[in-house]
């Protein structure tokens, strides 16, 4: 069976199930093109008409749109919508899954991010990643934060890579915490400063765009406080991509918000116009909570 | 008052079941604890069999004789390389055996009298001269070693040595005397510990053994371990996921429970005949015993592998390591104490192993203590083999010395597994 028409279908349940007494079904089919802005002018990354598939399965369809230098976009959705999907196709991070496999066009600055020209390790520097579990290295927290300058050669000498660890746990509002134990295992901090210290770690290699999969969600409101701070203070230098399953949060840290739904991108705008006057029903039933 | 009722009847129900669970429970931990009793006292009736024969193997009869160290009687003028070859030193025994009994004189009494001592006492006397030629000229009481049989009467109780039919009644009042006197009595048998084999049980040694099986030990882990880490290395990492690796896969755990002895043939086939390297050497044991490790060590080395989370593949992926750095800076770091503690076993394994080895050769009579690898060698466990085919009574004793040494190391090695991989164990 065709792949979309099956998506429209478990979509249509979906919706109907929400609701059942609204007899305007027709509203809650896919829009044929994304609603509301996703595209910007001069973007830092353009994505466009991307598929992603498992081995059969589809996980994004279609996807167009555009993330802003120095923005901070969110991307909001249910469960299984395909957020992390979409997230780790920006940095290829899909290539270590075998049976994964992307269609359309990505582009950085430009540069085709799936081209032959594209060096996958220098996509991966330009482009760093925070994921949903925090995953630092069995190693000291100076080692953690150190790992990525010294793998890009962009310290050599001991102190400046000194200076790019302490410089980046400050960034990252871990450094008072820890500056007493830098040669302690980065495996011994609380969850939300693991999280952090993988924040640090990937920021110290001044990457252009930071990809952050819900990097809140093991932790609790005075971290997560922190975190918000955080990327509301990178995005002054970076490009940021966040997943949260917080809509306060979306509405808190960033600038513009995607809507999800079953590998579709259904809405996309500026944040507050998305939380207060979504233009789509499955939006509008996600944010108020009826559906997900 | 109905759901009352209900409420009661629930109750004592579950109760019941509770206590026929709880019974099932102590049934079970009963099972449990008879099986590891049974296996304790299997072992313990092992270790204790084994110890009780060995351990007077470590023991040996010495007669304290008075040696003349005469130029006349060794005819040699110095002490050289050349003339020591020559010298006579049984006649040095002998004379000071004839000065000990002046009394016996008959020609087959006298023949008796020197068997007394070992047959290679005079071997003995050679490098206590060649270590020290001063001693030329002088006068001093050197303890012998006894012969075997002669050993043998010692360790024996009264009831068996009076039906001992290798002891002639002469010799039994010549034993007695010197026992009485003090000159007949137990030292340490460090011929065991610094000869190799021998036909004489008295002087009979493990160390050729105990050499041999260090160069093969040697070789094996020099390939076993770098091959059996790369290629787990690459099945694990590198290895597109097809059929191919399956049938690879399935294979590599088929090995494992291949019969040794068929690797052994394997080996004289591959080895031996086709690329013509020399029979009973420790060069060609290892190499067989590497086919025997490989499996082990793979299996050992992909399942630690394969415990390193794959959270933390991906962090090093996404911070834009390449697989090769992922896998040196990450993965062979976390999963080397397993890795270790596979190859030890392994090690362990093949340190047992004796089938094998018996296809190519290494089950020969070997006297001298192996100097490279190929020498020709015997190894721990087919010395122990070679001891037990031995139809003299006296190597009985050995064989279970020789038991004791093996378990020894055994032991040894999986207990520097264990402690290796508590030490090393990281968390994560
Ligand atoms: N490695 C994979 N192999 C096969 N299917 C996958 C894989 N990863 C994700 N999927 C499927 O792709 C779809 C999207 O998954 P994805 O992880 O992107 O969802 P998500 O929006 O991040 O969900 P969540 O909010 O729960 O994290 C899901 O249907 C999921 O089952
Ligand atoms: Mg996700």
């Amino acid at each position: 069976m065709d792949t979309a028409l099956q998506y429209n279908q478990a979509a249509r349940r979906a919706s109907a199930d929400a609701d059942s007494e609204n007899p305007m079904l027709e509203e809650r089919a896919y829009p044929e093109e994304t609603i509301g802005e996703p595209l910007v002018d001069n973007p830092k990354m353009s994505i466009r008409n991307v598929d992603v598939f498992y081995d059969r399965d589809q996980a994004i369809n279609n996807v167009s749109l555009d993330i802003g230098r120095n923005e901070v976009v969110a991307l909001i959705g249910p469960s299984g919508c395909g957020k992390t999907t979409f997230l780790r196709a920006l940095n290829r991070m899909n290539d270590i899954i075998d049976t994964c496999r992307i269609r359309g066009e990505l582009r950085l600055d430009d540069e085709d991010i799936y081209g032959s020209a594209m060096d996958v390790v220098e996509l991966r520097a330009r482009v760093g990643m925070v994921f949903q579990k925090p995953n630092p290295f069995p190693k000291s927290i100076y080692e953690n934060v150190a790992y990525g300058p010294r793998l890009h050669g962009m310290a050599e000498k001991r102190h400046e890579l000194d200076d790019v660890v302490e410089s980046s746990l400050r960034k990252a509002g871990l450094w008072d915490e820890v500056k007493d134990r830098l040669q302690q295992s980065g495996t011994g901090l609380s969850g939300g400063q693991q999280q952090r210290l993988c924040i640090a770690r990937s920021i110290a290699v001044n990457p252009e765009v930071v990809l952050m999969d819900e990097p809140c969600s093991a932790l609790d409101p005075i971290a997560t406080v922190k975190i918000e701070e955080l990327i509301a203070e990178l995005s002054q230098s970076y490009t940021i991509v966040i997943v949260t399953h917080s809509m306060q949060q979306a509405a808190r840290v960033s600038h513009r918000t995607a809507y999800f739904h079953l590998g579709h991108l259904i809405e996309m705008n500026e944040t507050n116009k998305i939380f207060t006057a979504p233009d789509h029903r499955l939006t509008e039933d996600y944010i108020t909570g009826r559906f997900g | 008052m109905a759901t009352d009722r209900n409420e009661q009847a629930g109750a004592s129900r579950l109760r019941r079941g509770l206590q026929k669970r709880y019974r099932r429970e102590r049934r079970f931990r009963g099972y449990g604890l008879t099986a590891i009793m049974l296996g304790l006292i299997a072992l313990l009736v092992l270790f204790g069999d084994i110890i009780g024969k060995g351990l007077p193997a470590f023991q040996q009869t010495h007669i304290q004789l008075e040696i003349s160290w005469d130029r006349e009687v060794l005819g040699i003028n110095q002490v050289s390389e050349a003339e020591l070859k020559q010298a006579n030193f049984d006649a040095l025994i002998k004379q000071a055996l004839r000065e000990r009994f002046p009394g016996v004189d008959a020609r087959r009494q006298q023949h008796q009298l020197f068997k007394l001592v070992s047959s290679e006492a005079g071997y003995n006397l050679r490098e206590r001269l060649q270590t020290d030629p001063e001693l030329l000229g002088s006068t001093e009481t050197v303890a012998l070693v006894a012969n075997s049989t002669v050993d043998m009467y010692m360790k024996s109780d009264a009831e068996a040595r009076a039906d001992d039919r290798q002891i002639t009644e002469v010799q039994r009042q010549w034993i007695n005397e010197l026992r009485d006197s003090g000159e007949l009595g137990f030292g340490l048998n460090t011929s065991f510990f610094t000869q190799g084999d021998s036909r004489n049980a008295e002087q009979a040694g493990m160390l050729g053994a105990l050499v041999g099986s260090f160069y093969t030990m040697v070789v094996t882990l020099l390939l076993s371990f770098p091959i059996g880490v790369a290629a787990a290395i690459y099945l694990e990492e590198f290895a597109p996921k097809n059929r191919l690796t399956e049938i690879i896969e399935v294979n590599i755990n088929n090995l494992a429970a291949v019969p040794s002895i068929i690797f052994g043939l394997l080996g004289l086939a591959v080895f031996i005949n086709f690329f013509g390297l020399p029979r009973s050497v420790p060069l060609v044991g290892g190499l067989v015993l590497t086919l025997m490790a490989l499996p082990t060590i793979i299996i050992s080395a992909r399942s630690a592998i394969k415990a390193v989370p794959p959270s933390i593949r991906e962090a090093a992926l996404g911070m834009g390591a390449s697989r090769m750095q992922v896998v040196l800076h990450h993965v062979l770091p976390l999963a080397l104490p397993g890795m270790l503690t596979g190859t030890i076993i392994a090690m362990a394994q093949a340190l047992g192993e004796t089938a094998p080895l018996l296809m190519i050769g290494m089950v020969a009579f070997i006297a001298d203590v192996p100097q490279g690898f190929t020498d020709s060698a015997t190894v721990l466990p087919v010395q122990v083999y070679l001891w037990s085919n031995t139809p003299e009574e006296s190597y009985v004793a050995l064989t279970s010395a020789a038991i004791m040494v093996l378990l020894a190391f055994l032991i040894g090695m999986n207990t520097l597994a264990v402690v290796l991989r508590k030490k090393l164990e990281q968390r994560w």
